[in-house]
Order: structure tokens, then C-alpha cells, then sequence
């Protein structure tokens, strides 16, 4: 339809020229009437409710023909105020926050939060092994199904549907494997302040190697199916490009600033959680395009499944370790326990508190509903999420609750390098290129 | 603490309380102000109380540079339940705590702290912009540099630029809002990365609520473009020289700055079989 008049133009905004609104069905009219006017630049508004955005991402872009002069990014559609949330919570109350900001890698987000949170009550050497090595597992696992989405959105928004359809197959594996450690598929609050929620149920470790198994036969058809393919080459060779000095500038991090072959991961040059322990390499790609990062994902998710088998073994000899830090003034009192409809309560701790300790129940009461106090302070570790650099800026007045919690979250900064990489380009470059960044729009908007 | 006049109506219901099992026990007490006397208790209970005590900042290991002596003290933390008006008779609600942030750290503070501390302390007296760095705090591990504002833009260039310093990648800027450190209750907080040298340092820069202006630093670090917008979106902070300074997360017509400490988390009550949960900021919890 076109008008002269802008319908969804809010009350005072001038509109100026025509107004072209479409509905559907409804392109032959559109371009009919484009042909008459001699102007040949379009401003399009893409999303927030587009199928290939990913996520409700709105994308305002002027066109020139078929390509793109001026790229701009419309966020917030998703804003939750988590960071507002988390300041009227308890400290363990956050990590049931942060872990739905970026609802693909939920473990990064409890993670990040925690080794502040734990840097500030200075308890991060009294952490026990198997809750570290339970971390970098989770984490590991958490990289592979981020990674896979990231390929099978990716493959989707430019037509390659196997490639989505097996992407979410695997995908479903990993969150298999999430449901029977944590109990939850997503949204975990697994990872708490001092360890991990509970230890790894029966036969954990069996499914793990299955999976493992099971992911090297899986894992290489990704690669016979998309590394020389064409097509695929033919739509993300050499789109979205940004060099190094780009992406330091604009702060990009994670598989954009490898696809440039400078191999900055801070599981290697800043370790957390032990990572200098496991036996990995760096994945690079030295094309700085959408093909590098989608290869680089792909090889990273080799090194995952490397990871996750060093984890295996570490866990075979850990068995009845503790998860949890020893100082019972900032443990979680209880283990939970998965009973035949899901995580819940311990009846072993119920009959504790209940019916034999008096103090117990006097200690559980204090800890659950008035909490740890953290020492006042601010403290910021970063990590190596599947997009990037992650870090929560973790500040504390001394009290029960986060004073502050501000996530830098690499989905936010990424998003930004949006315009340089497909301005000049052509419309449906900007998909590619925007599938190539990954941004998680809950964890941009948070 | 005792020359503090506005004292809130809370603690003078939770301190009668406490006066009136007083007066039966010491008669000579009473004739003295009973506010003196409120402020005296919860000093004496701030000092003994076990569980509620506010820690002293933990500077002890070793390797630790020594505090300079000075405080930080950043506001008071009252009572024990965040929330007043719940009739609380315990007596809790009298308990007054500074809030007491790390100390700035005297040098050697250890490390590769004091080759980045002397290398940028050289440049600026080259520069004789000395008072630059107002203070520098080392923290659990992590250095923080607090920088006079009108300044930041000339420490974060030398920052990034110099050889022996090389801090080229900047992870964002975090607001920060203390209502109760007067004169300088906004911070924005900037963590750097020199992916040369492998280090991480923090700065800091504070403007009053009165004058929320900060320079902005996208024309060094491009990166900051959103992050700045979203500090200006959440804390109202005006970052001077931003190439379009709007709203980034929240509306284009939104009315205040949602994270600051003065703007209500909102919510409403939930209802459920007859009883009613108050929202989050109303319950009565513990602060």
C-alpha cells in the first residue's frame, strides 16, 4: 500500500514523502510504485519481529537498489532489567537471574557472576576440584549447544534447513545431558556462589561418554555437509568482514576476533576455573569473514568435546568429592535431590534440619533467607563465552544483596560492529553477517 | 555517628523500645538525650553483634600492599530488615554499620601493578598533569585507577597509546550509583585490557548527581559508543562529546534513569489463596 501518510508515525513525528506499508502478497503494487518516483533509496525496517534476525533484533537499513548505504540497530525489545532485579535479591538469588540473559550459554552467565561474587569473599582457592572441573564441563557442554544454534540459525536465515534441523538434533543431546546434571534444560542456577548446586546424579559420566561417542560420528557431517559446499562458500566467503584493528576498536570478541588469526581466548592467556590444566588448542581462522567464524565454531566445538572427555576422566576419579566450599557460612545448606518428578527437596536434609538439629535448622533458616554478607568491593571476571568476552562487574557494600551487577556482555558490544560489516554490501549479506557476530538478544537486551 | 540530627522514625520506635527496659535498670541513663543513648546502643551493638558486624576489608595476605590508614566509608547501613515499618521489636532495627569500600593502597602494590602505576605516573608528570590519578586502590587481585573526570580522556589516550602501557581493548563502562557518597555519588567504571602485555586494570571517574557529566571516550575507544549509551540510559550520567548520546535499552520517551538507586524497582502485590506477597522492594528482608 502506499500512502502519503505514515500511519505508525507517533503523534507529531512529520512524515515526509511516501509511505510504502507492506502486508503481503502485495510486492507487485510495492515495486510498481517504486518504479514511478525517480528516487531510488529505501529505508527498510527490519524486525524486531523477523524470522531472520535472530532474535528480536530490529534492523533499520537504507537501501540503494539492493544495497545497503546505512545499517542501524534497534535493541532493547528484550529488556528485562535482570541487572535492577538482581540488586533486590540475595547473592545466591542472582545466579537465577543472570542465567536467563543470554539463554543460550546460561552457564557463562553463572559463571562469570559467581567468580566475582567468590573473588570478592575471597574463597576462590578453597573452591573444590570436582566443583571446578564440573564448571569447565558444564561450560564445555554449554559452548558445543551454543555453537551448534549459532550454526543451525545460521544456516536456516540463508535456506540451509538440514543444516538447522541436524544442528538442533545434536543440540537437544547436550540439553539431555544439561536436564540430567542440573535438572533443567535451560536456566540452570546451577553454578552458585562456592561451587555447584549438587553433584553429578548415578551414571552421569556413562551418558557423557555415550554422548561423546556419539558427537565424533556426528560432529564431521556438519563438515561434509557445509565446508565446500558452494552455495554455502558462495553466501559467507568473504561477507562480513572486519579485520583486527576493527574489532579491537569496536571491542569485538570470541569467533569474530579469531577470524582474524590472532588467537585471543581467555580460557588460555587469563585461565579461570582451571583451564590451564586441560589440553586444548585455540581455534583461528585467517579470513576475518562470516566463513571463518562459522569454521571456527565448528573446530571449537572439536575442542569442547576434547575438553569434556579430559573432564570425564578427572570426574571417574572424583566420585564422592565435595562440590560445594567447605565454609558452611556460605554453602548452600542442602543437596537437592532428583526424585522421580524432577530436582527438589533432600529428604535426607529435610530429616536432618527437622528432626535431629535444632542448629542445622537455625543455620539452614540464616542461610536461606538472609543469605552470605560479601565483603564491600568490586571485582570483574571475564570469560571466554561462545560469543566473546563475558565479565560481570560485580560491586558489593558489604551487605546481603548485590549493590550492582553490570554484565559486559560480547552479544551487546558484537552487535555494534553491525554497520561496518555490511554497509556497501548487499541486503542479504546483512543476515549472513549478523549470523556470523551471533548475538543472543537476551543477552544484548538483558 | 552521634552528631547525626535527621534520624529516621524507625529507629526511634525500635530504640523506645530498648529505652524503656533501660530506664528500670539504670536510673542515672535517663536523664541524658534518648537519642545519644539510641546512637550509643547501636554503636555497642555494631561493635559486639556476631553475625551482623560489618567485616573490616581484608588486606591481610602478604603480598598485600598496606592500606593507607584513611577509609573509605560510603554511607551507613540501618537496622537489619532493609525494610521499616514492621513493627519490629527486637530491637535490630537500631543497628547502624558504615559501609566502608576498600582503602586506597600505598605503593609497592605489588607485581606488574607498579610498572603500569610508575609508567603512568611518569607520563603524566611529563605532562605535569600530576593530580590526575586521585587514588588508587588494589583490591582482591585487581587494580583501580580513580581519575579526576576532566581528566579521563588524556589517561585513557596514554592508556592505550603508550608502549609501556598498551591498553588497547576496552571491555565497557558500568555505572555505578552511590547516593551516599555526596559529591560524587555516580561512577562509571572502565575496565581495560592490554592484550599485549596480558594485564587488566579498572578506572574509575565519579561525578555529582548535581553535574552528572563525564567526557566521553568513544573517539579512543569506539567500543563505548553503546556501552555509553547505556550508562546515559540507566544512571542519567551525560557522557560530554558522545557522537549521539540516546537511549539505547529503555524507550526513546522513557521518563527517569531505571538503575539508579532513587528510581523503585516497581512491582505489584501477589495475591495468592487470600494471603498477599509484597513486591520485592517492599518485603520485609534482610539488607
Amino acid at each position: 500500500m502506499t500512502t502519503e501518510q505514515d500511519f505508525y508515525a507517533a503523534p507529531g513525528e512529520t512524515s515526509q514523502g511516501r509511505v510504502f506499508t507492506v502486508t503481503g502478497q502485495d510486492w507487485d503494487s510495492i515495486t510498481q510504485s517504486i518504479g514511478e518516483s525517480a528516487e531510488e533509496r529505501v529505508v527498510v525496517n527490519m524486525g524486531p519481529q523477523h524470522p531472520s534476525t535472530h532474535g528480536v533484533l530490529r534492523l533499520i537499513l537504507e537501501l540503494e537498489g539492493e544495497t545497503v548505504t546505512e545499517a542501524r540497530c534497534g535493541i532493547g525489545y528484550l529488556h528485562t532489567g535482570i541487572e535492577k532485579n538482581m540488586e533486590y535479591r540475595s547473592w545466591v538469588q542472582g545466579t537465577t537471574f543472570c542465567t536467563r540473559m543470554d539463554y543460550l550459554s546460561p552457564f557463562y552467565n553463572e559463571a562469570t557472576y559467581v567468580l566475582g561474587v567468590e573473588r570478592l569473599l575471597d574463597i576462590e582457592d578453597d573452591i573444590p576440584e570436582k566443583a571446578q572441573v564440573m564448571r569447565v564441563l558444564l561450560m564445555e557442554l554449554n559452548r558445543m549447544s551454543s555453537h551448534l544454534v549459532a550454526i543451525a540459525t545460521g544456516g536456516m536465515e540463508i535456506g540451509a534447513l538440514t543444516v538447522m534441523t541436524i544442528g538442533f538434533r545434536e543440540r537437544e543431546l547436550v540439553l539431555d545431558l544439561f536436564e540430567l546434571i542440573t535438572g533443567l534444560r535451560m536456566n540452570h542456577a546451577f553454578i552458585r556462589p562456592g561451587g555447584v548446586a549438587q553433584d553429578l546424579p548415578p551414571g552421569a559420566l556413562d551418558e557423557i561418554r555415550d554422548f561423546i561417542t556419539l558427537m565424533k560420528k556426528r560432529l564431521p557431517e556438519y563438515a561434509a555437509l557445509c565446508n565446500a559446499n558452494p552455495i554455502f562458500k558462495g553466501r559467507l566467503e568473504g561477507v562480513g568482514h572486519l579485520d583486527l584493528a576493527g574489532c579491537i576498536a569496536l571491542g569485538l570478541t570470541g569467533p569474530v576476533l579469531r577470524s582474524t588469526g590472532y588467537a585471543w581466548d581467555l580460557r588460555k592467556t587469563q585461565p579461570y576455573c582451571g583451564y590451564e590444566d586441560y589440553d586444548f588448542e585455540v581455534q583461528t581462522w585467517d579470513t576475518a569473514d562470516s566463513y571463518g567464524r562459522f569454521r571456527i565454531r565448528l573446530n571449537e566445538m572439536w575442542e569442547s568435546l576434547r575438553i569434556v572427555e579430559q573432564c570425564a576422566d578427572r570426574l571417574a576419579g572424583l566420585e564422592g568429592a565435595p562440590v560445594m566450599v567447605g565454609d558452611k557460612k556460605i554453602a548452600w545448606p542442602s543437596q537437592l535431590a532428583i526424585g522421580s518428578d524432577g530436582m527438589g527437596n533432600s529428604l535426607d536434609h529435610i530429616r536432618h534440619i527437622m528432626g535431629e538439629s535444632m542448629e542445622a535448622l537455625i543455620h539452614h533458616f540464616k542461610l536461606v533467607t538472609e543469605g552470605f554478607r560479601v565483603p564491600a568491593g568490586q571485582a570483574y571476571v571475564p570469560i571466554e563465552s561462545p560469543r566473546g568476552e563475558l565479565g560481570a562487574h560485580v560491586v558489593s557494600d558489604g551487605g546481603t544483596r548485590p549493590f550492582r551487577a553490570h554484565f559486559r556482555d560480547p552479544s551487546f558490544t558484537n552487535l555494534q560492529a553491525t554497520s561496518v560489516m555490511s554497509e556497501g554490501g548487499m541486503v542479504a549479506d546483512v543476515i549472513v553477517a549478523i549470523a556470523s557476530i551471533d548475538p543472543v538478544m537476551g543477552g544484548v537486551d538483558r | 555517628m552521634t552528631d547525626k540530627p535527621d534520624e529516621k522514625p524507625d529507629e526511634k520506635a525500635a530504640g523506645k523500645a530498648q529505652d524503656e527496659s533501660d530506664d528500670k535498670t539504670d536510673a542515672n541513663e535517663s536523664a541524658r538525650p534518648a537519642e545519644e543513648r539510641n546512637l550509643e546502643k547501636a554503636k555497642s551493638e555494631t561493635g559486639t553483634g556476631s553475625g551482623v558486624e560489618q567485616p573490616a576489608p581484608e588486606q591481610s595476605p602478604e603480598n598485600l600492599p598496606a592500606p593507607t590508614g584513611e577509609v573509605r566509608a560510603v554511607g551507613e547501613r540501618h537496622g537489619m530488615f532493609g525494610v521499616s515499618g514492621t513493627g519490629d521489636t527486637s530491637g535490630y532495627g537500631g543497628l547502624v554499620s558504615a559501609t566502608v569500600f576498600p582503602a586506597p593502597s600505598q605503593k609497592p602494590y605489588g607485581g606488574w601493578f607498579d610498572e603500569v602505576a610508575g609508567a603512568l605516573e611518569a607520563r603524566l608528570e611529563a605532562t605535569e598533569l600530576t593530580s590526575a590519578i586521585e587514588s588508587v586502590v588494589v583490591h582482591r587481585g585487581e587494580i583501580t585507577f580513580h581519575v579526576r573526570r576532566e581528566d579521563l580522556p588524556f589517561v585513557a589516550q596514554m592508556l592505550r597509546d603508550d608502549e609501556a602501557l598498551r591498553f588497547e581493548f576496552c571491555s565497557g563502562v558500568s555505572g555505578v550509583h552511590y547516593p551516599e557518597d555526596t559529591g560524587r555519588e555516580l561512577h562509571a567504571v572502565y575496565h581495560l585490557t592490554s592484550m599485549t602485555h596480558n594485564r587488566r586494570i579498572r578506572l574509575e571517574v565519579t561525578a555529582p548527581d548535581s553535574d552528572p557529566h563525564v567526557p566521553s571516550l568513544v573517539s579512543i575507544y569506539p567500543t563505548l559508543d553503546w556501552h555509553e549509551r547505556e550508562t546515559y540510559d540507566m544512571f542519567g550520567l551525560i557522557f560530554d562529546g558522545h557522537p549521539a548520546l540516546t537511549r539505547v535499552l529503555m524507550p526513546d520517551d522513557w521518563p527517569g534513569h531505571p538503575q539508579r538507586k532513587d528510581y523503585p524497582l516497581g512491582g505489584i502485590p501477589v495475591e495468592y489463596k487470600g494471603g498477599s506477597i509484597p513486591p520485592p522492594d517492599q518485603r520485609r528482608s534482610y539488607n
